[in-house]
């Protein structure tokens, strides 16, 4: 064999069982969920195999899975926005941060070290009718009864941002981390206050960072289905629930195959846009 | 009164002095620069002059107005980075107008005077560009436009030269310095390379652990140097340990090794105080290797050629005489000596320095 195809040949060998994990575990299950939307659930017996697109015209149709789906971008969106008000300060101050920015990256990791659920349901033993600011409250004088604060679109907004957070936070500070601080003294030197240089220099500088921070929130928080189910009420559900509520309350998974596809097309068209404006570099830098 | 004055600044960090008890006055209109190797306390002093430090006590003076408490934005200063700092996301004339935006300049006054910065610098057909697309010496160009564009009362230059290739580096060093000339603008420039400083400046102030060892005109710190750090940090000098036998006006008497008594003129020994401990500095490029006895009036004295360093139009020899090793750089006259050559080692009095032992 010539040193060329050799050469040719070795990264395909190393990425052979990456692949091969991908193919197998995730591109082989969607391929049966693809095949699956086209059947149709029966009242008796097994689903009936074929090509139907019945599933497809009813979550395209249905005003409920409308807006639904809407309601869920809207949950979205709003998540994405106050991760980005609230972690961009975050990120600033941990790059300018001289001595201890090390201790306040892994500050910020330390939630990942507890489970997404448990740190979801820590919101009821502070927000629940017999949690700890009710108790504050009550014990205070300022309410009689407890206040019903949880299971509405607030909280299960505040439980994404919550889990969501720390990933802003990162991407905007790698970002951040790479933009030379001579540029903002080069810009107040020449005349600029310190706010007009950073709105002049470091903010048009740093928003590769913040759009990859919003389009993983924004992403993340569509799809997520335990947040809504654990903190938010009857009226709250999010698109991902619906496709719980198919496959595993009505057990009609060729309805729920073609749901959660849909979601897939919607978000990956989304990404599909960031990627067109802004490439996926950018998203894996604040990965790694 | 000098443009910029410095009052018994001090600037700790921590425990950490950057900068000991220091008072500088740099003269209006002329080029003067920090120099010293790295540590020394020069960026930090042209840090604290620019705004972006604060000093922990002493106050700075620009123009005759105290400005420890005028924010950098207000100090109408020109910085220049030594990576440049250019904005990469606006274009070239964007980088050039960016000062003059905050400063009531009509659009058509901008357009204008970013043009004649640029023509300046000799680069007036780049304003569309972005920075990614300039060589290292065109964005240090543009950086030096952005900076003198604004008309800034001072220009603090930080090691502007030092990202540059060699021969690069020689070029911007006299566009530099005609730049500044033609414009007049007081001018601060930090640089660890002796001959940057020698080339350029008007007066060079020599740092070193913080302290400033000397302050002079290129010749006087070059011939006459005041502390035995500037003789080793400019040139290669040999420093004989010696005593100082006698001090009048017609200048010093040395009692050196290798040399016996040499008599320094008065000017060159202005910081011996009198008899006791002092030492001889001779540059190495004023000892002079000869293989005849020279006539009267030089000091000279046997020596052996060790090592033969060749440089082309010049040699270094490093010889020894004694105990003692000295190195020597001639020019080249006809063939350069060879190893395990004698010699005799000549100079002239009034060539040294003599320093306090």
């Amino acid at each position: 064999m010539s040193v060329e195809a050799r050469e040719k040949r070795q990264p395909w060998i190393l990425l052979s069982p990456a692949l091969g994990a991908v193919l197998v575990l995730l591109l082989v299950p969607l391929m049966f969920i693809v095949v699956y939307s086209f059947w149709l659930r029966s009242a008796v017996g097994p689903d009936i195999q074929g090509f139907h697109i019945d599933n497809w015209q009813r979550a395209l149709t249905d005003p409920f899975y409308r807006y639904i789906l809407f309601n869920t971008l809207k949950i979205a969106a709003i998540t994405t926005f106050f991760c980005a008000a609230l972690g961009y300060p975050a990120a600033y101050f941990i790059t300018r941060s001289s001595g201890n920015k090390l201790i306040l990256l892994l500050l910020l990791m330390l939630p990942f070290w507890i489970s997404y659920i448990i740190r979801t349901m820590s919101w009821i033993n502070i927000l629940g009718s017999s949690g700890a600011l009710n108790t504050l409250l009550m014990t205070a004088g300022i309410t009689s009864s407890p206040i019903q604060m949880l299971y509405n679109e607030a909280t299960v907004i505040l439980g994404l941002v919550h889990f969501l957070l720390p990933f802003m936070v990162l991407n905007i500070y790698v970002s951040l981390d790479g933009i030379d601080t001579n540029l903002e003294a080069a810009a107040t030197s020449l005349g600029a206050t310190r706010w007009q240089a950073f709105l002049q220099v470091t903010l048009p500088l740093s928003l590769p960072g913040l759009a990859a921070g919003g389009l993983l929130c924004f992403v993340l928080g569509a799809g997520t289905y335990i947040t809504p189910l654990v903190l938010g009420g009857p009226r709250d559900a999010m698109f991902a629930n619906l496709v719980f509520e198919a496959i595993i309350t009505q057990l009609n998974w060729p309805m729920g195959s073609a749901l959660s596809l849909l979601l897939l097309v919607v978000l990956g068209a989304l990404v599909a846009v960031y990627n067109r404006f802004l490439g996926m570099s950018q998203l894996t830098k604040g990965l790694g | 009164m000098g443009a910029v004055s410095l009052n018994n600044i001090v600037k700790r960090f921590g425990t950490f002095t950057a900068v000991e008890r220091t008072s500088l006055t740099i003269p209006e209109g002329g080029f003067t620069t920090l120099l010293g190797p790295s540590g020394c306390g020069k960026t930090t002093t042209l840090r604290m002059i620019a705004g972006l430090l604060d000093p922990t006590e002493g106050e700075i003076v620009i123009n005759g107005k105290r400005v420890n408490d005028v924010p950098i934005h207000k100090r109408n200063l020109g910085l220049v980075f030594q990576n440049y700092a250019l904005f990469p996301h606006k274009t070239v004339a964007e980088n050039v107008a960016f000062g003059l935006r905050y400063r009531n300049v009509s659009k058509a006054d901008i357009a204008r005077r970013v043009g004649d910065a640029l023509e300046l610098v000799q680069l007036p057909h780049l304003g569309n560009r972005y920075p990614k697309a300039l060589s290292g010496g065109q964005q240090q160009r543009i950086a030096l436009a952005r900076a003198i564009v604004i008309e800034p009362d001072v220009l603090l230059l930080d090691e502007p030269l030092s990202a540059l290739d060699a021969n690069l580096r020689e070029d911007m060093r006299v566009e530099l310095k005609n730049i500044q000339e033609r414009i007049g603008v007081t001018t601060v420039f930090v640089t660890h390379d002796q001959s940057e400083a020698l080339a350029m400046s008007d007066q060079i102030v020599v740092m070193s652990n913080g302290r400033i060892e000397q302050v002079g005109a290129p010749e006087d710190v070059y011939n006459t140097p005041a502390s035995e750090f500037v003789a080793r940090f400019l040139g290669a000098s040999n420093i004989l340990e010696g005593r100082c036998v006698s001090r009048g006006p017609e200048g010093a008497v040395l009692e050196v090794p290798v040399f016996g008594q040499v008599i320094v003129p008065a000017a060159k020994a202005p910081h011996l105080a009198g008899e006791g401990a002092a030492k001889l500095v001779i540059r190495a490029e004023k000892l002079l290797l000869r293989d005849t006895l020279p006539p009267d009036g030089v000091f000279s004295a046997p020596a052996t050629i060790e090592t033969v360093d060749y440089l082309g139009q010049s040699v270094r020899y490093f010889i020894r005489a004694g105990d003692m090793q000295l190195q020597a750089i001639n020019m080249i006259e006809d063939r350069p000596f060879s190893a395990g050559a004698q010699v005799h080692m000549t100079l002239r009095p009034q060539d040294c320095a003599a320093l306090p032992g």
